[in-house]
């Protein structure tokens, strides 16, 4: 006890650059752990943002691309698929409900969704959440608008403001004769929805009708009471999302839509393409972790260069332990036992560190990023990287004790300069 | 074990040592012994090869020949470990000055060999104690010896708790190299009576190095460094 009382003895003596040395390991162990806690953070919500829906449903296309424009509004579709399409497919047996998707227009920079007013029931997030009307109400009328909480929060929009729509994601062309009034705000979910404006599918319909590939036609403005008089069935749709009877009968489901002879359709498992999607966004992760790994690896190696630098004028000191009887190899252990409390003093510092961190910053983070941070004890993997650094920190501090140890062979009792 | 081997604390027979390197040099040693009990002065300049000499003595450095006894103990053909060991056991030393880890409390730096000399500790019983009783008789305030670290001591303090490292637990040889030198005239006299005093208590045989002749008369013995020793340049010398 009395080698570990003077490592800690010897460590305060130097408190200054001993404790800038922990500091800058704590610091990165912080990160590495804050890095990690914001990665399982993010695949958590990643694939929280949609659950509870069997198939999605849209024209063929790859089941990454179709995921990304019909649950994270980004992208587009490069086809539609016909309502002829849909109806059929709400009409087999296996389907227990179906929701449709109409996508391609925007408000400011958020995404307008066509939607049945299904979609607010049906819609869910976060292990089985449902939707909920932080004010107001879902859409009665032909020209009522759901928001979602960012685009009220980021536009300032309360129950009743007028709301117009713009053709395509960014347009200068605005739908100005058909305005939409606010009549609902939806709660925070830390998904797209927040990004997005929900309007019934024949909405959608009824800001088109004087427009005509892509282009409004000249001269011709039908009056909201005209439309209203109209049949708005709409003729396509972006996208549906599917629930099944039994979730036995989804693969047998999937198989017949994308097999369905009279257009070409992709029906895909939610889950999967998340994870598929997942697989691709990973990259990132992997870099990211890398880059933390890399600082908690310098702050290791500028430890062991402060041990170094301290060897010379701490000769004395080693010869007085030779002196006093202790063998070379545990005037090494002596110093590796000094780096390792070092390691274990900066991890404890850094775990603080985290946590308050995570304490002070998860309210921001949530609101900001929609990323919902869980303050929870560290996970297992967690725990083999912190005993990982002071695993490390024992290996480096390896080269400067063996340094220590020649050292102190040479000097024997008296140091040599 | 004969009687030559056990009346004496130290004795060194036919010991060669041969340091290698840039500057490198040769020192021999027919005969040197030194009686249980007895003071021996060593006087010899510094460049006399006394370091190299307390080197061999103490078991840090094996000499390439020879044989080196202490309390009848061989130390030439122990292992380096073994003999790291034995000299924790067996010899206490005190250095010209710095004798101590500044960071550690005196009762830490005192308590320090035990760690290393089982037996050593074994004889002590208290340790705690003990390192107390012993600097109480060298004239150190108790409340200083635990609380505050060894460099907050002065260069006299500092000496004596190195006195009262080397004594602990009664080690047979004590090798104190120049001990005295970083004192003043008045204070030397104090601290060799101290000494003195401690190693009598405790039993243990005193070799004291100094370049210092007027020394001498307070020593049972002094033997000149030249006497015992030849010393051969190698190299460019």
């Amino acid at each position: 006890m009395i080698l570990l009382r003077l490592a800690l003895r010897s460590l305060i003596a130097r408190r200054l650059t001993v404790g800038l040395t922990i500091f800058a390991v704590a610091l990165s162990v912080a990160l590495f752990l804050g890095v990690e806690k914001v990665r399982t953070g993010a695949k958590a919500s990643f694939g929280d943002t949609i659950s509870e829906t069997d198939l999605i449903v849209g024209a063929r296309s790859g089941s990454v691309q179709l995921l990304l424009y019909s649950v994270f509004r980004i992208g587009n579709a490069t086809n539609n698929a016909t309502w002829e399409s849909y109806q059929d497919i709400a009409a087999r047996p296996e389907v227990e409900w179906i929701v449709p998707i109409s996508l391609g227009d925007s408000h400011r920079q958020f995404r307008v969704m066509g939607t049945t007013a299904e979609y607010f029931a049906r819609y869910k997030y976060r292990g089985g959440r449902s939707l909920e009307f932080a004010e107001g109400r879902a859409f009665n009328d032909l020209f009522d608008a759901v928001i979602g909480a960012d685009v009220a929060a980021s536009l300032g929009y309360a129950i009743g403001d007028p709301l117009v729509v713009a053709h395509g994601l960014a347009s200068f062309a605005n739908h100005d004769n058909q305005p939409f009034r606010v009549t609902g705000i939806l709660a925070k979910t830390g998904t797209p929805v927040d990004r997005t404006v929900v309007v019934s599918l024949e909405a959608i319909e009824a800001i088109h009708v004087d427009w005509q590939g892509g282009a409004q036609i000249p001269g011709q403005m039908t009056s909201p009471d005209e439309i209203r008089q109209m049949d708005l069935t709409p003729g396509a749709i972006t996208a549906a999302m599917i629930g099944v009877k039994s979730r036995l009968q989804i693969f047998a489901l999937q198989r017949s839509i994308n097999q369905y002879p009279e257009e070409p359709l992709l029906a895909v498992l939610p889950g999967v393409a998340l994870q598929e999607l997942w697989g691709i966004v990973g990259i990132a992760e992997t870099a990211l972790i890398g880059v933390s790994a890399m600082v908690v690896a310098t702050a290791l190696l500028g430890m062991a260069a402060m041990i170094f630098s301290g060897l010379n004028e701490r000769r004395r000191e080693m010869a007085i332990l030779r002196a006093v009887g202790a063998r070379p190899l545990t005037i090494m252990g002596l110093l590796m036992l000094e780096a390792v409390l070092m390691a274990l003093i900066a991890v404890l510092l850094g775990i603080a560190l985290l946590y308050t961190g995570l304490w002070a910053l998860r309210p921001y983070v949530d609101t900001a990023f929609g990323l919902y941070l869980p303050i929870e004890p560290l996970s297992s993997r967690e725990g083999i990287v912190v005993i990982g650094v002071i695993l490390a920190a024992a290996l480096t501090s390896l080269f400067p004790a063996l340094r220590a140890y020649r050292l102190s062979l040479s000097d024997g009792m008296t140091v040599r300069r | 074990m004969s009687d030559t081997d056990t009346q004496f604390a130290l004795a060194l027979d036919q010991v060669q040592f041969h340091w290698g390197g840039r500057d490198a040099f040769g020192l021999g040693v027919s005969s040197f012994r030194i009686r249980r009990g007895e003071r021996v002065l060593l006087l010899g300049e510094s460049g006399s090869g006394k370091s190299t000499l307390l080197s061999l003595i103490c078991g840090i450095n094996a000499p390439t020949r020879g044989s080196i006894r202490v309390d009848g103990t061989e130390m030439v053909t122990m292992r380096p470990a073994a003999r790291d060991r034995f000299r924790a056991e067996a010899i206490g030393i005190v250095f010209q000055q710095f004798n101590l880890l500044p960071y550690a409390s005196a009762v830490d730096n005192i308590l320090l060999p035990l760690r290393f000399a089982p037996e050593r500790r074994g004889r002590v019983g208290d340790a705690q104690n003990a390192a107390l009783i012993l600097t109480d008789a060298l004239g150190l305030a108790r409340d200083k010896m635990a609380s505050s670290t060894a460099d907050r001591l002065s260069v006299g303090q500092q000496q004596r708790v190195a006195v009262a490292r080397a004594l602990i637990g009664a080690p047979s040889l004590i090798v104190a190299d120049e001990p005295t030198s970083a004192l003043d005239a008045g204070s030397q006299a104090n601290f060799l009576d101290l000494l003195f005093a401690q190693c009598s208590a405790a039993g243990s045989t005193l070799l004291m190095v100094s370049h210092d002749e007027r020394l001498a008369p307070r020593f049972d013995r002094s033997v000149r460094m030249e006497d015992i020793a030849t010393l051969t340049r190698e190299g460019a010398a």
